[in-house]
């Protein structure tokens, strides 16, 4: 069997996810193709080498359906012999395409593959398309939904984490993220969305807040508690029989943000990457998602890292570094707590909750952060994990070449 | 003008008349019973209507009833007999293809409402292009078969939503609250509002003057559902919460709520005739369904038997009504009493040991009659007139005249013998006297009575004004003319009479107990308090066993328990006590009593606490009684809470305590909440098989101890190979 390399990955910046942002006005597309043209264009890729191109779109309707992949492949001017195809695990989606990119490599079935994803989450709002999970009163009822913050309350209420613990640790996302991107961190990935006239659109992260406060945040109201007294609250508690009410902390400041952008990376065989004349920057080692107990819904993390890790053969404190995506501030507390993990090699960059999270794009740039971080400091290995809706997580582990 | 130009027995279920103005008017009367009931008879009826509305000649129809009622609903005796889904469906289909062609022939059709529109009788009417109402607040429009675990399966998951919008229509179906006519009209749910019966037909024809052809609105082609279909964001956006706040109330133990919502979501993207199919396979799911027979067996059969006084003695000839009845004690139940009579006419004497005592629970009644006017279920002037006919006194001499004197006073024997000879001592030699204890037997009560077969137990639960049961005590030596008089008296006060024999807690004391003792066994042995609680309420409990008992008080329990161990010593038996007991015993010596002093196993929100504080459980209950590390499944947890139970209650049968199955189901549920989907406690029995829950019981016995043994009763009945006798 292949190893699968990793040679190379790009991301737009991630705009603020409302009409105000500033990618608002680029189309889902339009992102694809300046990520596709710029990765390209640095890498002097002969495209009609790649294979497939494989990425995530959690709400795949209007202009983000009917296959996105394979719009943006040719709206971008690459081959036409390269094939595309759109999947969704979620919030997992971006990671997800990286992991089938390595799958099909290690298979030895495909030698080049561009792996990501897209999501314009001002354009099409979360949730817009709809689903049986949701919508359906049979299936929700089966399946005992509650929205994702209801879970993230309920993880820190079991866990005895504070509103204060958790304010603390999303100031320190976006204190993190401003000096990184001071420091130019995210310099090498992120290329600046133009418009059609060439015009810059966004060349920087938009949501980070370098003068974030733990006063300013004490001053938000929590964001799930109206609608956990509506009855998801009961929903929840109806499973957790020992927990007698959900104390709601989490909140717009200490969540994910909603933004538009986009992510790529190149995922090859080492035929593949001589081929096309590129060198290896990390080599997957190995990957997982497992199911997890649907109503509280984030808690899939541990147990997919614990798989990965024991696919690889190794052990929590094997790994360098870790991005543990911030959907909510407990998930990465929660997760890095279960592994062991010191929180001081965990998003050390910032993550989520300072720069958002675009469904469909966010594994695939934790990834690239994390290998970029891993070169900048001469580390070896390097773990990322995400929570996903339904209840399940994913994880992928990575070493430098 | 004469309307009537020719009156013919089309169908002998719904009349025609042809006006001279082409309107024919159809009258639904179902032969030989008091109401109209959807059914094949009547569904005959209005087929021949409609093809009698095709005729040439024929402008409209009015549709009308020969009868009080428009119409009450489904035939539940038809629904009870069936045996598989494809009957359910059939029945519901046949009947919509009678109710579309009437709705799609083209010419007007409008329902002309004077009585209630209930269930199928609602369908019918929305099937119809027009509903005018006679805007009486007492006429009640309503979809109530959720409350019997059914769905509207005569197209109301499909028309209500197209007519009044998907969550006005969901409120209506899940429920099942009736409407009345002036909050109908706003909704959309009833086109006009008529005055009285004239009014109504001639507003009736007007439409019909003024709609020549009529369609309804689903069948135009640009319909759009009021408030948007199940695809709109604000009605996903309402989906994505339904089942949850559904699920808070229900605890999804009512199939029929989530199969209304599903017909309905489903309904509302298809077209009519899809989404009335679909509405035909939820309602044969629910039809079929364990909780509909269940429901149908315990609160329409056995329930109807039970008001037809099954129980009462045959024959013992009608007791006059009571016109003055005597309450002794103005506490909460003597007053609760003392309203409930007057309230239907009965002079009442309300007797304590102080004048300001009793006028206080005078003041109880009025504070009841306040709220009635004030929710605009009453006048200031009928409020008046009940409340003079409580009169409030210390003086037993007032008694003279009383048919009836029931005493309310405390549950001491001393205290009750006491004014059961004052009360003797004045009223009438055929007059009863009733105590409404809860726990002491009456045969000891009656000793102190001087004419003990006219002493009985009328047993009211609290609040009076809110429990429609009374359960009955037949002691030993009361005789069936006093029982048939307790009987009536309890109907003639509107509530529902079961009748049992003495014992220690009668019937509906002693099984309710059993459920608090199992749940506080359940902390003793290290199961986290709350999934106690939860617990008792995914059983479809009312209330959770640990609050319940806060509320009920734990030195009360004590010290009946210790009373009832004392007494059974006397006689020389050995008692087993209940595990139960060291936690009640801990706690009442930490001085956690209950909801009364504000801690129990709950501290309890102060009087003056902000409003929305809630109750939490006690931090300390975990040093008292630690969480073990392992916990039991909560379906092991609402097992035991149940099976105990309706072995109790098989007990009480067993020992002719209680004297029906009927009142056994009718009073657990009207009683103490015993879950209504599981058909009452004895019905939770039959529904499982007797044998099966022998081997159940033994099974819990084994692990739990003696309290699960199988009731006597149940082994003879499983060995047999039988059921639980009766309907």
């Amino acid at each position: 069997m292949s190893d699968a390399f990793i040679y190379d990955h790009v991301r737009t910046p991630r705009g603020k996810g409302k009409k105000d942002g500033r990618l608002h006005q680029a189309t889902p597309v339009w992102l694809l193709r300046t990520l596709l043209q710029a990765m390209q264009q640095r890498l002097a890729l002969d495209t009609a080498l790649v294979d497939d191109a494989v990425l995530g779109c959690v709400t795949p309707i209007g202009e983000q359906g009917a296959d996105i992949a394979r719009t943006a492949v040719l709206d971008a001017g690459w081959a036409q012999t390269v094939a595309g195809v759109t999947q969704s695990r979620f919030c997992a989606s971006g990671l997800e395409s990286v992991n089938l990119a390595a799958a099909k490599v290690k298979s030895g079935w495909e030698d080049l593959v561009v792996a990501g994803g897209v999501e314009s989450m001002s354009r099409w709002p979360m949730g817009s398309d709809g689903g049986a999970w949701v919508l359906d009163p049979r299936v929700n009822q089966a399946l005992g939904f509650t929205p994702q913050g209801i879970g993230a309350d309920l993880i820190a209420t079991m866990e005895g984490f504070t509103r204060d613990d958790v304010d603390a640790f999303a100031l320190r996302s976006h204190q993190r993220a401003a000096t990184a991107r001071a420091d130019g961190r995210f310099d090498a990935a992120v290329v600046p969305v133009c418009d059609i006239a060439g015009l810059t659109m966004l060349d920087h992260d938009e949501t980070i807040r370098p003068d974030a406060s733990l006063e300013a945040m004490a001053a938000l109201k929590p964001s799930f508690a109206a609608m956990g007294a509506m009855g998801f609250d009961a929903t929840a508690l109806r499973r957790y029989t020992t927990v007698e009410r959900i104390e709601h902390v989490h909140h717009a400041g200490n969540s994910s943000g909603i933004v538009d952008g986009a992510a790529l990376m190149l995922v090859g065989s080492k035929a593949g990457g001589e081929r096309a004349g590129l060198k290896p920057r990390a080599r997957i080692v190995s990957a997982a998602v497992v199911g997890s107990e649907p109503t509280i819904m984030l808690t899939g993390p541990t147990p997919a890292c614990r798989k990965a890790l024991a696919k690889a053969g190794m052990h929590p404190g094997d790994i360098d570094l870790w991005e543990i995506n911030e959907a909510f501030a407990v998930v990465p507390m929660k997760t890095a707590r279960d592994l062991g993990v010191d929180l001081e090699r965990v998003n050390v960059n910032g993550g989520a909750i300072a720069m958002g999270h675009p469904l469909g794009a966010t594994g695939c740039i934790i990834l690239g952060t994390l290998l970029d971080e891993l070169e900048r400091r001469d580390l070896a290995t390097g773990a990322a994990t995400l929570c996903v809706g339904g209840g399940m997580g994913i994880a992928t582990i990575i070493e430098r070449i | 003008m004469g309307h009537v130009a020719m009156t013919e027995p089309v169908a002998s279920a719904v009349t025609l008349h042809l006006g001279d103005d082409g309107i024919l008017v159809a009258a639904m009367n179902l032969p030989g019973r008091p109401m109209n009931v959807v059914g094949q008879a009547l569904m005959a009826g209005l087929q021949a209507a409609t093809v009698r509305l095709a005729e040439p000649g024929v402008r409209g129809m009015i549709l009308a009833s020969g009868k009080a009622d428009f119409c009450a609903g489904g035939d539940l005796d038809a629904i009870a007999r069936w045996t598989r889904p494809q009957e359910a469906f059939d029945t519901t289909m046949a009947m919509k293809a009678v109710l579309r062609r009437m709705e799609t022939q083209g010419k007007p059709v409008v329902a002309a409402i004077a009585g209630h529109a209930l269930g199928g009788g609602l369908e019918i009417a929305l099937a119809c292009h027009a509903r005018i109402v006679i805007d009486d607040p007492s006429l009640k429009l309503g979809q109530p078969e959720v409350k019997l675990g059914l769905l509207p399966g005569g197209g109301g998951t499909v028309r209500l939503p197209r007519l009044v919008g998907i969550q006005a229509a969901l409120q209506i179906m899940t429920e099942g609250a009736d409407i009345a006519p002036s909050k109908a009209l706003p909704m959309g749910l009833v086109t006009a509002l008529a005055r009285d019966r004239d009014d109504l037909m001639a507003l009736a024809r007007a439409w019909i003057d003024a709609h020549p052809q009529a369609q309804a609105p689903w069948d135009a082609p640009k319909f759009r559902f009021p408030g948007g279909d199940s695809r709109a964001p604000a009605v996903a956006a309402m989906w994505s919460i339904a089942p949850s706040v559904a699920s808070a109330k229900t605890w999804g133990n009512l199939p029929a709520v989530q199969h209304i919502m599903s017909s309905v979501y489903e309904g509302g993207l298809l077209g009519v005739e899809a989404a009335s199919e679909v509405e035909s396979r939820y309602f044969a799911a629910c039809a079929l369904s364990r909780e509909c027979r269940n429901l149908l067996r315990a609160m329409w059969f056995q329930m109807n038997a039970v008001k037809k006084g099954a129980s009462r003695p045959a024959d013992a000839a009608p007791s006059p009504k009571v016109q003055r009845l005597g309450v002794l004690g103005a506490g909460m139940m003597g007053a609760g009493i003392a309203h409930a009579a007057a309230k239907v006419g009965i002079e009442v004497v309300l007797i304590d040991t102080t004048v300001e005592q009793a006028q206080r629970g005078k003041d109880h009644a009025r504070g009841l009659l306040d709220r009635a006017v004030t929710r605009g279920r009453g006048t200031p002037a009928q409020r008046d007139v009940v409340l003079a006919r409580i009169e409030p006194t210390t003086d037993f001499q007032r008694l003279a005249g009383c048919e009836l004197v029931i005493e309310a006073v405390f549950d001491d024997r001393a205290i009750k013998a006491d004014v059961t000879a004052r009360a003797e001592a004045v009223i009438g030699a055929q007059a009863v006297f009733a105590s409404n204890t809860s726990t002491l037997p009456i045969g000891g009560l009656a000793r102190a009575s001087g004419r003990p077969a006219n002493f009985i137990g009328l047993h009211f639960f609290s609040p009076v004004d809110r429990m429609p049961l009374v359960e009955i005590i037949v002691g030993a030596q009361t005789s069936d003319a006093t029982l048939a008089r307790g009987f009536d008296f309890v109907q003639q006060i509107g509530k529902t009479p079961i009748v049992v024999n003495d014992g220690r807690g009668f019937y509906t004391s002693r099984v309710f107990a059993t459920y608090l003792m199992e749940g506080i066994a359940m902390l003793a042995e290290g199961v986290h308090p709350r999934s106690v609680e939860v617990a008792g309420l995914q059983a479809g409990m009312p209330m959770p066993p640990l609050a319940l008992q806060d509320e009920v008080s734990l030195s009360l329990s004590l010290h009946v328990a210790e009373q009832t161990r004392k007494d059974q010593q006397a006689e020389g038996r050995s008692v087993d006590e209940h595990p139960a007991m060291d936690v009640i015993r801990t706690l009442c010596g930490l001085g956690r009593v209950g909801k009364k002093v504000g801690q129990g196993f709950y501290d309890w929100p102060a009087a003056d606490a902000p409003k929305g504080s809630e109750k939490r459980l006690w931090a300390g209950l975990s040093s008292h009684f630690p969480v073990a590390a392992d916990q039991p499944a909560q379906r092991e947890l609402i097992d035991r809470l149940m099976v105990v139970q309706a072995n109790e209650a098989a007990r009480c049968l067993g020992e002719g305590v209680l004297r029906s199955v009927a009142d056994g189901n009718v009073g657990s549920i009207l009683g103490w909440g015993f879950a209504p989907h599981e058909g009452g406690a004895l019905q939770f029995i039959e529904s499982r098989g007797v044998a099966a829950f022998v081997g159940r019981c033994r099974e819990l016995a084994a692990r739990h101890g003696p309290r699960f043994e199988p009731a006597p009763l149940l082994v003879r009945l499983a060995a047999e190979g039988g059921g639980l006798p009766g309907p």
